[in-house]
């Protein structure tokens, strides 16, 4: 199984594939096109020029409605619909899909026992914290068991502690899942702890692509200049 | 007040209460069915959207009675009677409804709706598991300021012979009988106090869901 991008402008000619049980993070400065190459991927947008492909399909073929609902997608915490409960927020994509409910509910309980959240699956997400909320998201983007998923600088917004927390669940999470995942951020040391590749982008184009144990040795201004943040 | 005058004063009442009350209430309805389909779909396309808010707004800068008046000589849908009525109340009503319609749908956090599509929704869904639940307590804002304003605006049927509660409080400004004029006037403010009270009730059930 293999997932290609590649297109111009906004982003210059990149290219990459993915397989099952290996996450490659696209690390990369606000503005470096990574968002863009990831919703490129289940096309919440579509390449100027280009080809995607996921599971062997050209996505250019596929109805994206379908498409999207078995890629997984994790955003930070505003996703949640405030007017469901934690389950049902869970269950939303296997409910698109038409399971029937005892199915869903079960396996909504499932992952949330999973992210260590299942007695708070009656409450609204309101009542969460914001690690708590990242967590639904995560399961949730798990409901449909999709083979891909994508993560859009998703925990970005918590304190590290959590931030650490949430990344060794990930961890844990892909260990038993094992799909294909493309992660987007901007923090090196995430990218270090998740990433089995990494891809560094900077104004649309790949800088580097390069397994996590090689990336400390990669001699590039962009990469270089991560490489600092992480130095005291 | 001799009994036989308070008698016939007190079966007019209820019968105009109950005129006053279908103006009101059907034009009402015609004007949700409109105000909030049209809101719909003018969250989907904006040269709709932009239209239909200024042709509203339009029509709700012009002053009631002359609302009233316009449509006298319009031949089929205007003249004397109550078609032409609930047709002003309704032109008059779709303001609040169609506004609060769009601004209710619009104010939906954009990160919601772009994670809702994210997931699979078709524009549908979105709008029946999101957007409109979502937006169910503004909706419902626009219809109680419409209700509320409707049942006040009705008064003025009257004067094109719609009947209602309006018939009473002219008969009394034409003959200065303050007594005729209260006849009209406490029931249509009963009413809309109702109206609101009932109405502020439903939101606040929405909302606390």
């Amino acid at each position: 199984m293999s997932y290609r991008v590649a297109n111009r402008q906004i982003l210059d000619q990149i290219s990459f594939e993915v397989e099952r049980g290996e996450t490659l993070v696209l690390l990369g400065r606000s503005g470096s096109g990574k968002t863009t190459a990831l919703r490129l991927i289940n096309r919440l947008l579509d390449p100027s020029s280009g080809t995607i492909f996921v599971d062997g399909q050209d996505v250019a073929q596929l109805d994206p409605i379908s498409l999207r609902r078995r890629t997984g997608y994790v955003i930070q915490e505003f996703g949640l619909l405030p007017h469901w409960t934690v389950e049902q927020n869970v269950a939303l994509v296997p409910r698109l899909l038409g399971w029937p409910e005892e199915k869903r509910k079960e396996r909504a309980r499932e992952l949330l026992d999973q992210v260590g959240l299942g007695e708070m699956a009656e409450r609204p997400p309101r009542q969460l914290s914001g690690g708590q909320r990242q967590r639904v998201g995560v399961a949730r983007a798990l409901a449909a068991e999709p083979g891909l998923l994508l993560f859009d600088e998703p925990f970005g917004a918590l304190d590290p502690v959590t931030r650490h927390e949430m990344q060794q669940q990930f961890l844990r999470l892909q260990e038993r899942y094992r799909v294909a995942a493309v992660f987007v951020t901007h923090d090196l040391l995430e990218a270090l702890r998740i990433g089995t590749r990494i891809a560094v982008l900077d104004a649309g184009k790949m800088e580097c692509l390069v397994p996590r144990d090689e990336f400390m040795q990669v001699d590039k201004p962009v990469t270089r200049s991560f490489i600092e943040t992480i130095r005291v | 007040m001799d009994p036989i005058v308070l008698k016939s004063l007190l079966s007019d009442v209820v019968q105009l209460t109950g005129e006053h009350l279908v103006l009101a209430g059907l034009s009402w309805l015609i004007a949700a069915v409109i105000g909030v389909g049209l809101g719909i779909l003018g969250t989907r396309r904006r040269a709709l959207r932009e239209i239909s808010v200024v042709v509203a707004n339009v029509l709700q800068t012009i002053p009631s009675v002359a609302l009233f008046g316009f449509l006298l000589p319009v031949p089929l849908i205007g003249g004397i009677g109550r078609h032409t009525a609930i047709l002003c109340l309704v032109l008059y009503s779709l303001l609040p409804i169609l506004r609060n319609t769009i601004v209710g749908i619009q104010s939906v956090d954009a990160p919601l709706r772009e994670a809702a599509v994210a997931m699979g929704m078709t524009d549908g869904q979105l709008l029946r598991l999101v957007e409109l639940p979502l937006a169910a307590p503004t909706i419902l804002a626009g219809l109680r300021i419409a209700l509320v304003t409707n049942i006040g605006t009705a008064v003025i049927a009257a004067i094109i012979g719609g009947g209602g509660l309006g018939v009473l409080i002219f008969r009394g400004v034409a003959s200065v009988d303050t007594i005729q004029i209260l006849a009209g006037a406490i029931p249509a403010a009963a009413m809309a106090l109702l109206a609101d009270a009932a109405m502020t009730l439903l939101e606040k059930r929405l909302r606390v869901q």
